[in-house]
């Protein structure tokens, strides 16, 4: 072998060229990004801190922790999406009459695929599944979830997919052809370079991860339900996170497998999505959706649980209709797999089939529908506390029926042929993911925090950042709908007719606001951290709360519940406080709980070294991480000894604190 | 649940438990792994429903009539099903508590396995020396992912197997690792039946086609 030859054997097609050092964007970033991780890194170094890190958050099996660690990696990763999207916004602003705009036709379809990818798989799953991760064990009482070594693997799966995103945008390049990859243009014939790999690993690699924490929640859930609690008895958040995961468990294998064949086209040379030798590209378009439209409502329907829990506290009653309301999530995840086809009118499946998946979509408004008449019936005749939970609340219920309609809109068919892959849609879809999902969790995030942390959000800059977003996701999104019925298609990167540009630039300043709502939300949690005494909650139950988690410390002890609660009804923990519940204070046991192990991170790292050498063609990588992989993993199957128990004298004595703390405030 | 729930002497109920709550290890497991293979279904799902959409479209290269032998799938079918039932005497053993039959009959279970992957690698290997490659035909991609996943799935049956064995000289059969083979078991079956699924739609209705 000559010394290219070694190389190659290497680095595989990873060469000087493939760093962007020619785009200034690119660089800048990479230095700004660069110098901000040296410092953080040293940082940690300086204080000492890595031995924490690692023995209490990276390696911790506790489900308060992990989800603790989703939700800063959806957040971290709300910034990088957020970044593509404002850029995108900026070049639609200026590029017309000529003007290229300044970004180059290939970095911008990189743009538009990044920022779909990231914001779906990275900032909205983490974020979702970090809230029921923190939440859903606290409210069914329990002391975590059914497996928590696996609970660390999930989140460090996810985490590395993360990586590899992240990695895409300084070593090589990412996908430029739609967040959902159509083939044959994601085939090798068309997409020869290593943007659409990152993009198949990236989504493996985390989708693991996805999978099993599905199947974790729902076994903590059937499961592990303190005694008494029924199923009718489940908090509607918990209700919610169920039907999820179910959804999670039958939905995610469609996309290991659809990914799966299109790896094999790329990289064995098979016929599965090609246009020659039989191959049949519309059988990923199916395959892709029959994951993806269940995979929005893998999304919408835990923030359903969190403005559900959100009204009832907030009116100060019980939720209207919590049968209902169960029954309404229900019918919705059945309904979510006989729609997908509502995706792709357009693509000559025949008016037969176009009718039935026209009516299953339109149908899904009606549970829909119920659930929102429910929330409206639950704040009549309430004392509605407009707290930040709630306001969020109150922006979902105006926004989202507005999505809901378009949405039922593009479900007519023939108005679809008009409207298909027109901004209107980008609209749409932004209108419900915005105004549910992203208002859904901002809603939960200042709900839980005193949860989590023992200490409230600040309001006003809570406040300030509610106004900015609500406002901006207006100005940016309502000119899409006006654009797009006057026939501009998406994923475009100039544009002729200077008549248009005035939405844009509105659109574009609406971007900006929503820039400031994120960068007040920033303010808000540096506020919330600096004065945290001022905004120390010591009761454990700061919004006079309804379920269970309420009724623990805030922060929770790392065993949640001292004793395990015993339920009578739903709204558990306010039928505690009406029915004279008085709080243990002595009698502790010791209590049995996981112990930490750093296999799930090593796992997670060999992944994604793994799926960085099968990238960059690096075979002996690729190869080495795959038998480290399975050599770890059997390795840690021969570790037996997997818990202890907190001795009664700790758990006595984090008790009597509480117990302290409790009577100083009287 | 239990519907009766203690309450105390006067009207208050009780709200918790003073008894250790004890949720025994492992009791989960079952579920969580039954949940598992379901999810796993589902990619042999979709595998077939390729298969069934593509299975026609031989791009002008050979058909199944041109390529599957029977007589050899049989044998093969036969081995893993040998394999279905020699695991299920596996588990009587370990039910028994006797370490040496359990072990034994796990090592033959383990034979059949590895002289069903040996038979179809072989098949394979004819195959592809025919031409009939995985990239042929649309038709022959996705008959080589289906029954290869499923082979791979063996693959990795043999070495959860293997790594089992140890665990069980090692420490006996002690609770988690009779959890551990009965969640070996399912899967094992698991793969018998998708394989019934192959054998009935790619093999023998190909044949018929
Ligand atoms: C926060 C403010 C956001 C802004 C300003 C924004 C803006 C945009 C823009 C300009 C596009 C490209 C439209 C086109 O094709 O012309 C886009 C596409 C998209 N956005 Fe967003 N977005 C935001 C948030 C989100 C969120 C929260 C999600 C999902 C959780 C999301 C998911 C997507 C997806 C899936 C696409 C399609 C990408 C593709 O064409 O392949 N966006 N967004
Ligand atoms: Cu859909």
């Amino acid at each position: 072998m000559d010394s290219t030859g070694i190389a190659h054997f290497i680095f595989g097609r990873l060469t000087w060229e493939s760093l962007p050092l020619h785009e200034p964007i690119l660089v800048g970033t990479f230095l700004a990004v660069a110098l901000g991780g040296l410092a953080l890194l040293a940082a940690i170094t300086r204080f000492g801190l890595w031995g924490y890190l690692w023995r209490e958050w990276f390696t911790t099996v506790d489900h308060k922790r992990i989800g603790i660690m989703y939700m800063i990696l959806g957040l971290i990763m709300l910034l990088r999406g957020f970044s593509d999207a404002i850029m995108m916004r900026a070049q639609q602003a200026m590029a017309f009459g000529g003007s290229q705009g300044y970004l180059p036709a290939d970095h911008y379809d990189q743009i538009f695929t990044a920022h779909g990818v990231i914001m779906i798989f990275f900032v909205a799953m983490p974020l979702v599944t970090g809230l029921m991760n923190y939440v859903v064990p606290l409210q069914i009482g329990a002391r975590d979830v059914s497996f928590p070594f696996l609970n660390n693997f999930s989140f460090w799966m996810t985490t590395a997919g993360a990586v590899l995103v992240m990695t895409s945008l300084f070593v090589g390049e990412f996908a430029r052809t739609g967040w959902l990859a159509y083939p044959p243009l994601s085939g090798i014939a068309y997409s020869p370079d290593v943007g659409v790999d990152y993009y198949i690993w990236a989504l493996q690699v985390a989708g693991v991860g996805t999978l099993l924490s599905g199947v974790n929640l729902i076994v903590t859930i059937v499961k592990m339900r303190a005694p008494g609690m029924s199923m009718m008895r489940m908090p509607i958040f918990t209700w919610t996170a169920l039907c999820t995961n179910v959804l999670i468990v039958a939905a995610f294998p469609v996309l290991t497998a659809v990914l799966a064949l299109l790896s094999l086209d790329r990289y064995a040379g098979t016929a599965f999505f090609t246009n020659d030798f039989g191959g049949n590209p519309m059988m990923y378009v199916n395959l892709i959706w029959i994951w993806g439209h269940p995979e929005v409502y893998i999304l919408i329907l835990p923030a359903f649980g969190i403005f559900s829990e959100v009204t009832s506290t907030f009116s100060g009653k019980r939720l209207f209709g919590y049968t209902s309301m169960v029954y309404a999530t229900v019918v919705i995840t059945i309904l979510s797999y006989l729609v997908w086809l509502h995706h792709f009118f357009t693509m000559g499946s025949g008016a037969s089939v176009n009718s039935f998946f026209g009516i299953t979509t339109m149908v899904i408004s009606i549970p829909t529908g119920a659930k929102m008449f429910n929330w409206l019936f639950t704040m009549y005749r309430g004392r509605i506390r407009f707290e930040l939970p709630m306001m969020w609340t109150i922006a979902f219920m105006l926004t989202f029926v507005v999505g809901g309609m378009t949405g039922v809109l593009l479900a007519v068919p023939p108005a679809d042929f008009v409207l298909h892959n027109s901004l209107f849609l980008i609209a749409h879809f932004h209108n419900v993911i915005i105004g549910g999902v992203l208002f859904g969790l901002f809603a939960g995030i200042n709900y839980w925090f005193p949860k989590a942390f023992g200490f409230r959000l600040d309001p006003v800059w809570g406040k300030r950042s509610f106004w900015c977003w609500v406002v901006g996701f207006w100005f940016a999104f309502m000119p899409l709908y006006i654009l797009g019925l006057m026939g501009v298609t998406r994923r475009m990167r100039v544009f002729d007719d200077p008549s248009l540009q005035i939405w844009f630039v509105i659109a574009a300043f609406g971007a900006l606001l929503i820039a400031i709502g994120i960068a007040c939300m920033l303010m808000q949690f540096y506020v919330s951290i600096r004065d945290s005494e001022r905004l120390r909650d010591t009761t454990g139950d700061p919004w006079n709360g309804r379920t269970l988690e309420w009724a623990t410390s805030s922060p929770p002890p790392d065993y949640n519940f001292a004793f395990t609660p015993i339920i009578h009804d739903g709204d558990a923990w306010a039928d505690m406080k009406n029915r004279g519940y008085e709080r243990p204070t002595g009698g502790y046991l010791p209590i049995h709980m996981p112990s930490n192990t750093g296999a799930g991170i090593i796992l997670a790292g060999l992944s994604a070294a793994t799926a960085f050498g099968l990238i960059w063609y690096m075979w002996w990588l690729a190869g080495l991480g795959f038998v480290g992989l399975v050599a770890v993993a059997i390795g840690h199957s021969f570790n037996y000894k997997r818990d202890f128990y907190i001795p009664a004298e700790d758990v006595e004595r984090t008790e009597s604190q509480r117990t302290a703390l409790l009577a100083a405030q009287g | 649940m239990s519907s009766t729930l203690p309450s105390s002497a006067d009207d208050t109920p009780v709200f918790y438990e003073t008894e250790p709550h004890h949720h025994p290890e492992g009791a989960s497991t079952m579920l969580g792994f039954w949940i598992y293979l379901m999810s796993d279904c589902l990619i042999f799902a979709c595998l077939f429903a390729t298969f069934a959409v593509l299975g026609g479209s031989y791009a002008g290269g050979p058909g199944p009539r041109d390529l599957f032998e029977l007589p050899l799938v049989a044998l093969n079918t036969a081995m893993l099903l040998f394999s279905s039932i020699t695991y299920g005497f596996a588990m009587l053993a370990m039910e028994k508590g006797k370490v040496a039959p359990t072990q034994a009959w796990l090592a033959i279970t383990g034979l059949f396995g590895l002289a069903f992957l040996s038979i179809e690698l072989y098949e394979f290997a004819n195959l592809i020396h025919e031409g009939a490659t995985p990239q042929r035909s649309a038709f022959l991609s996705s008959f080589f992912t289906l029954v290869g996943t499923h082979g791979l799935h063996v693959t990795f049956g043999l070495v959860w197997l293997v790594t089992l064995m140890a665990q069980v000289a090692r420490h006996g059969l002690i609770a988690a690792n009779k959890r551990r083979l009965m969640c070996l078991s399912l899967f094992w079956h698991f793969l018998d039946v998708i394989w019934i699924g192959v054998f009935t739609f790619v093999y023998l209705m190909g044949v018929l086609r």
